[in-house]
């Protein structure tokens, strides 16, 4: 769809990065020490951090990606929602407080308490930089979805525009300001998603009056027709029709259901059928790319159950063991993220880290449950734009007016700045704490530390606007799905063993975060989606079959830590001295 | 923050033993419970149409459950913990400011 510049969008968006970037200014002079700048002194109060875990978990994918996967395929985008909260059980049962007492600044330094391993301290922070690259791709593309409707301009520009912000707002005041943008984020986006969800279940759900005709979409040397005419919205043009409707409701002889309950709206989206649409993008001898778009009538029932989004879309072949494999990966992915991991740094003891988990996984586990029905009420809408469901959230609050669209597409915006400050801040720590003092031994004052922190800082985030431009036609939520599959592989089963298994060698974390972090990385970049929308070949052609690695690369990297900790268990000391493990 | 004593030291590490123990036993709750799910999801998709509560159908209801069954055995768990003694002096902001320049310089 042809979007054009939105005045009060712009005058929102516009208001909400000024209070942003006043507030990074402000905070600045209290992060001068490396303390302040990676950790915040380990004194935000544990609801600040709770809410600001929020603002840093719910990123693009989860705002942007799921409601989109929702609004096209129905239940199977929730799944990425039960899968998301889900693995905060993992973060607070397991995690939480011993990473809190092992730790200083990074996720190499718990890994590493026990051992002082130079191999360790390379591999985790590796680890740590890649990770945090994968998952700022989706908060870039994100960014890029998001520029387009709000101001006019084309992908690349949202690129550029949140790179540049969140670089000035990691420079200026580093994890002070980054928690600080995620709270006010985290508030906001719960608050006003809410509100959202309470208008769509007082539209209810409304019928049909016609029925929309299929589209066809040409781009060639550049110049871009829809069913024949050139794209726009004069005289003469045409563009890409609003879809997503309701082809009959429960009650056939009703055009409207008027407003419903939470539980009534589900109910009634289950008993209709509802009108879902599908764009298929084929390239042509000729050199163009022709684009069908269809719409099929499908049953409620049939989307409220897991089904054509592994079925159809992700991997067509092994669609159970994607989906099993997929939600393995949530679950242990989230405690193995280095950017939320951090965050238990910046509080001040484990009595902290658990109720500012535990504040968390409230915030975060309601707006879950939003998502369902901002999905759902975005698939009929009405107003989707059936070749891009990144914008289902934003093009569904535009249904309801020019101002709750302007406010939730600033919403969005300040969601991926909160969570690409904080990837930033844990990327940049990586470098410096992990790679240049710790491992490469630089004697750095801790002003150098800050200092090269932030010229790190700049080099992570010119890296992430590349890569938001490269991956600009995979949806955002399934680009996320891939970083929690590097994540769990890399780095939950080194994390696990060494809390729990007093066997466990410096080699063998070693060894499993190295194989867990290849062999995922390999399995994802050889899948049918790289194939297709990264590197423009055929699908059928990738060598690996299904696109979520998780369940074969996570019992990998466990079954190498076991292995190699056992061929490498130091020699049988004195009885008097004590085993090194029992002193953790 | 200055150091912790001894028999401070001492205590914490049963509280943590005690925390670490508690937590295990929730996530195994849980993990039991979201298997149940994925297994349902995978093999019994039929089943998950079922309408229940409200006319809504077991995947939806199942799901919203592990979601708000997350926060209540988190709480339950905030509850159960044992709470680590801190016998270190509780410094100003200034001072932590202070101290955590003074910690960079020595190391």
């Amino acid at each position: 769809m042809k979007y054009d510049f939105s005045w009060p969008a712009f005058a929102v968006f516009a208001f909400f990065v000024s209070i942003v970037l006043g507030l990074s200014f402000y905070l600045g002079r209290k992060a001068k020490s490396a303390k302040g700048y990676y950790a915040a002194h380990g004194q935000i109060h544990w609801f600040v951090n709770g809410i600001a875990f929020a603002g840093d978990y719910l990123s693009a994918a989860s705002f942007l990606g799921i409601c989109g996967v929702i609004a096209f395929f129905g239940h199977d985008g929730f799944l990425y929602s039960i899968g998301y909260l889900a693995g905060w059980v993992v973060a607070l049962f397991v995690v939480a407080e011993p990473l809190k007492r092992m730790g200083k600044f990074t996720f190499a330094d718990a890994l590493d308490s026990k051992f002082n391993s130079r191999g360790i301290k390379l591999t985790a922070a590796i680890s740590t930089l890649i990770v945090s690259i994968f998952y700022l791709i989706p908060q870039m593309v994100g960014a890029g979805v998001l520029v387009k409707p709000l101001l006019g301009l084309p992908h690349i520009a949202g690129v550029v525009i949140v790179g540049v912000i969140v670089i000035v707002i990691v420079v200026t005041a580093g994890m002070v300001s980054t928690t600080w943008v995620q709270f006010i984020k985290g508030s906001l986006l719960v608050f006003f998603c809410a509100i959202l969800v309470v208008m769509i279940l007082n539209r209810g759900l409304v019928k049909e009056t016609e029925v929309p005709q299929n589209q066809v979409v040409v781009k060639k040397d550049g110049a871009v027709t829809v069913d024949g005419k050139p794209q726009g919205h004069g005289p003469g043009e045409a563009d890409i029709r609003p879809v997503g409707s309701v082809v009959s409701l429960p009650d056939p002889k009703q055009t409207s259901t008027g407003p419903l309950g939470p539980l009534e709206f589900i109910a009634a989206v289950q008993n209709s059928t509802i009108r879902t649409w599908s764009a298929k993008t084929a390239k042509q001898p000729d050199g163009s790319e022709v684009t069908a778009i269809k719409s099929a009538e499908t049953k409620g029932a049939d989307l409220l159950v897991r089904g054509s989004y592994f079925e159809k879309g992700l991997s067509p072949e092994y669609p159970r063991l994607d989906f099993i494999s997929l939600m393995l990966a949530l679950f242990c992915g989230t405690a193995s993220l280095p950017h939320i991991l951090i965050r238990y740094y910046t509080v001040k003891d484990g009595a902290a880290a658990r109720k500012s988990t535990v504040a968390g996984i409230a915030a975060i586990g309601f707006f879950y449950v939003l998502t369902l029905f901002l999905g759902l009420g975005a698939m009929t809408s009405g107003a989707m734009d059936p070749t891009d469901n990144n914008m289902a959230a934003p093009l569904l609050a535009k249904s309801f007016g020019e101002l709750p669209f302007a406010i939730i597409s600033a919403i969005a915006f300040t969601t991926v700045l909160g969570t690409v400050s904080g990837l930033i801040i844990a990327a940049s720590g990586a470098v410096v704490h992990d790679l240049m003092t710790n491992f490469g031994g630089m004697k750095l004052d801790d002003h150098g530390k800050v200092r090269a922190g932030k010229i790190a800082a700049v080099f992570v985030g010119i890296i992430a606007m590349f890569l938001g431009v490269a991956f600009e036609r995979l949806n955002v939520t399934f680009l996320v799905g891939w970083a929690f599959n590097v994540a769990a592989s890399a780095n939950l089963p080194a994390l696990i063993m060494l809390l729990f298994w007093k066997r466990t060698t410096k080699q063998g974390i070693t060894a499993s975060i190295l194989v867990g972090l290849v062999s995922s990385l390999t399995m994802l970049l050889l899948s049918g989606p790289a194939f297709d929308k990264v590197y423009g070949l055929k699908a059928a052609d990738a060598p690996v079959p299904f696109t979520q690695p998780g369940i074969i690369t996570i019992p990998l990297a466990f079954l190498v830590l076991i292995v190699v900790s056992l061929l490498t268990q130091p020699k049988r000391v004195s009885p008097a001295v004590p085993a090194m493990a029992a002193s953790v | 923050m200055g150091t912790m004593s001894e028999s401070t030291r001492g205590r914490n590490s049963d509280a943590w033993a005690y925390n670490a123990r508690v937590g295990l036993i929730l996530f195994g709750v849980y993990c039991v419970f979201y298997g149940g799910f994925i297994y349902l999801s995978a093999f019994d998709r039929e089943y998950t149409k079922t309408p229940s509560l409200g006319g809504v159908n077991v995947a939806t209801l199942y799901g919203f459950a592990l979601i708000i069954g997350a926060f209540i055995l988190a709480l339950l768990y905030m509850v159960l913990c044992r709470r680590e003694v801190d016998d270190r002096p509780e410094l100003s902001e200034a001072e932590v400011a202070e101290k955590a320049v003074e910690e960079e310089g020595a190391a």
